[in-house]
């Protein structure tokens, strides 16, 4: 192991410890960026967007992107593949996995690891909140945040805003209800955090477990409710979040009844405004929070979503690589 | 050995003394406090714009030894505890192995003897091996001196076997000293359950996992008669809860450790795991309580809860890095920063909360300054000027979210049996 870069031995992992290069860009989260920031990548997303899929760039060429998916995904982990390649940049994935990671090696040892490698770029997912801010802060590599525990997954709010703007055409003023285990997710927050900075209405509506009084000091613009028909009424967007059972410690509602008080119908729909979209992460759970006929009607974004995550990777990439 | 304290601001709370005076110490113990004494063969410490005071004592220390010397020993602990003023110190039984035996008792007050710079007084456990289960040998390990039980760390969740704890305790006149923590309420959480917790991502450890406990050692203390101590008290409700029990009277008594009323949950940088221990830092509504709660009496004491872990351990994902810091070194500086430059307390109050209320909490015979008593002293400055660097502790770890701070007034010397252990221009002087 190289300790290359990594200063930390014995020592506080304090903010005075910045051993972050001056070049290095890193995208860890939406809470970090201003609105002209978040503009420029929007932008960028349109543009790649708008360059046709089989149009090999080179933005990229010769530069080496390292894939660290510490949990497991398929979109999130496919979709920086594919925008990486259409940069014409090389890749390389690293699953927890059949990796050393899963045979207990500590993250500083991954760490300096990494350093040894020396990436252009760092694509991470973790199920710790912080574990690639920790990274960040030791390696002068750039670093994106491609979901950490509870905290952030910044690109999901990009490309969803994305979404939003192509049907909408702006966000302001928008009136957006986000619907689910809201404390427990990181699509919720790197989403408040972002319509928030562009003067959203946001209605975070979930069972109160999971919808907690603070959310209203995340960010300004945040209002909370129990109840799914508040929460939908007028709704311009409505953005489900997964259930994720299999991140629930402690029960904090019973799956079984989920469905019949929030998860999303027809006639919720019907409250919201008539030309209303509904958004999901994906993957979805049928009949757990989103009824088939809501996931495969016209209002449903779903595959919109997909389809915007790579140009906004594709974005994202290349704005950490100028930075 | 003679040694003449001249001239220092000598403030004794358990006499009521406040004043100029002159502090002979013949060996061990203290010959005469005087305002002027004349003693040309003593070795002289000019105190000139110095506070003198009974020697401070911690209640409420983690040494690490036995089994866990990579973090911290008896040895450097009690170092670092000198370097922050201390001649006293109370160790927590969470040892590998457990202190819950009268061999592992008299093991620590055999290592301290020979290798202690100060003091040094063990807790026993509640429980055997702390798990909850069966008492631990209260009495066996009593004999052997410690002078309280806890399983701090490992709250005793069941009532039935805390409500036997105090009343067996009782019988040889140690209090019961509660971590208090609903594991049921606080599973998961790594943070304060607040905005912080939110905004981060973390899990949250919510007040009232403390204040149910809180209430429920109030509750039994009431019935038991016995004598219950609260360690690091950190939310308006229990301090609230704590001062009606002594308003009913109560034998209930507590302490507060500088970080909780230095720092709160919105002031935690990022992950910075240096900011971890439990009870979490909490909201400004709570230390504003922990704060008003010394001043009137509810809380009696100021404790740190020093608890060393050394860097590897911190250094990994937040979730995973083990609760606590260490706080030997920064406790008067951040006290007086607090609690006296604010004018919230005034000198002998603050000094009060250092050496007389600590050692009444665990009956120690300790804390005070008086002729023919122990020459057990604390000297130090409220004006000089320094900046705490982490990584020049005495302690073997580093784990404080401190490191870099201003302080203004601190430590200058301590002086332990009669003898300078510590000074702030040397450093530790050997042991004999």
């Amino acid at each position: 192991m190289l300790p290359t870069r990594y200063h930390g031995v014995g020592g506080r992992l304090a903010q005075d410890l910045n051993s972050t290069g001056p070049n290095a860009r890193n995208l860890l989260g939406i809470e970090d960026l201003d609105r002209a920031e978040i503009e420029r990548l929007l932008d960028s997303g349109r543009h790649f967007k708008s360059v046709p899929p089989r149009k090999k760039l080179d933005a990229l060429r010769g530069r080496s992107i390292v894939n660290l998916f510490f949990e497991p995904s398929t979109r999130t982990r496919t979709s920086f593949e594919i925008a990486a390649k259409r940069l014409g940049a090389d890749t390389i994935g690293i699953q927890a996995l059949g990796s050393s990671l899963s045979k207990g090696e500590s993250l500083v040892d991954t760490l300096n690891t990494l350093a040894a490698m020396n990436p252009d770029i760092i694509v991470m997912r973790h199920a710790a909140s912080g574990a690639p801010h920790f990274l960040a802060r030791h390696l002068s590599t750039p670093m994106i945040n491609a979901g950490d525990g509870q905290h952030e997954h910044p690109t999901q709010a990009l490309l969803d805003a994305l979404t939003i703007l192509e049907m909408k055409g702006t966000l302001q003023g928008l009136r957006v209800a986000i619907i689910g285990d809201i404390a427990h997710s990181r699509v919720a927050r790197s989403n408040i955090h972002l319509l928030s900075k562009f003067g959203v209405d946001i209605v975070a509506c979930g069972p109160a477990t999971t919808v907690s009084k603070n959310l209203t000091r995340l960010a300004p613009g945040v209002s909370l409710t129990n109840r799914m028909q508040d929460a939908v009424r007028d709704a311009d967007v409505i953005m489900m979040l997964r259930v994720q059972l299999e991140r629930q410690n402690v029960e904090v509602f019973p799956k079984n009844e989920y469905f019949r008080y929030f998860g999303l119908s027809l006639e919720h729909v019907k409250l919201a405004r008539p030309d209303a979209i509904v958004l999901h992460p994906g993957p979805i759970n049928r009949g757990r929070e989103i009824s088939s006929e809501v996931a495969d009607s016209q209002r449903s974004m779903i595959l919109n979503q997909v389809e915007n995550g790579v140009a906004i990777r594709m974005a994202v990439l290349q704005w950490v690589c100028s930075g | 050995m003679r040694l003449l304290i001249r001239n220092g601001r000598v403030v004794d709370p358990a006499s009521g003394l406040d004043g100029a005076r002159d502090v002979l110490i013949d060996g061990d113990r203290i010959a005469a406090i005087e305002p002027r004494i004349e003693c040309p063969e003593a070795e002289v410490i000019a105190a000139d714009g110095m506070v003198v005071a009974p020697g401070f004592v911690d209640i409420h220390v983690h040494l690490r030894e036995p089994g866990i010397e990579h973090a911290e020993t008896i040895a450097s602990g009690s170092r670092a505890a000198a370097a922050g003023g201390f001649t006293a110190v109370c160790c927590m039984p969470n040892t590998l192995p457990v202190n819950d035996s009268a061999q592992v008792t008299s093991f620590i007050v055999d290592r301290a003897r020979r290798t202690a710079t100060v003091h040094v007084h063990p807790i026993g456990a509640i429980s055997k091996g702390s798990q909850g289960e069966r008492l631990a040998d209260i009495g066996a390990m009593h004999t052997e001196g410690i002078v309280a039980i806890s399983d701090d760390g490992i709250p005793v969740m069941n009532s039935g076997l805390m409500r036997r704890a105090m009343k067996y305790a009782a019988s040889f006149g140690i209090p019961v000293i509660d971590h208090c923590e609903d594991l049921s309420l606080s599973s998961g959480g790594d943070i304060h359950e607040g905005i912080q917790s939110i905004r981060l991502g973390l899990g949250g450890l919510p007040g009232c996992s403390e204040d149910v406990m809180v209430a429920r050692d109030i509750i039994l203390s009431a019935d038991t008669g016995a004598r219950v101590h609260i360690a690091h008290i950190s939310t308006a409700s229990s301090i609230a809860m704590v001062r009606h029990a002594k308003q009913l009277g109560l034998p209930v008594t507590a302490e507060v450790t500088p970080h909780h009323f230095a720092l709160s949950d919105e002031e935690i940088p990022g992950y910075d795991s240096n900011y971890k221990m439990k009870p979490p830092l909490r909201s400004q509504l709570d230390i504003d309580a922990a704060i008003e709660g010394l001043v009137d009496g509810t809380i009696d004491c100021i404790a740190t809860d020093h608890a060393p872990h050394t860097g590897h351990t911190k250094m990994q994902e937040f979730e995973r890095c083990p609760f606590g810091v260490t706080g030997l070194e920064t406790a008067l500086g951040l006290s007086l920063k607090e609690l006296y430059h604010s004018g919230r307390i005034d000198l002998p109050h603050l000094v009060r909360l250092f050496s007389s209320a600590p050692s009444r909490c665990l009956n120690l015979d300790r804390g005070s300054l008086t002729a023919g008593g122990p020459a057990d002293i604390s000297i130090f400055s409220l004006t000089r000027e320094w900046t705490y660097d982490a990584n020049q502790t005495l302690s073997k770890s580093k784990n404080s979210p401190f490191g870099g701070r201003k302080f203004q007034g601190g430590p200058v010397a301590t002086i332990v049996s009669g003898r300078i252990v510590w000074t702030v221009d040397e450093g530790i002087r050997p042991l004999p």
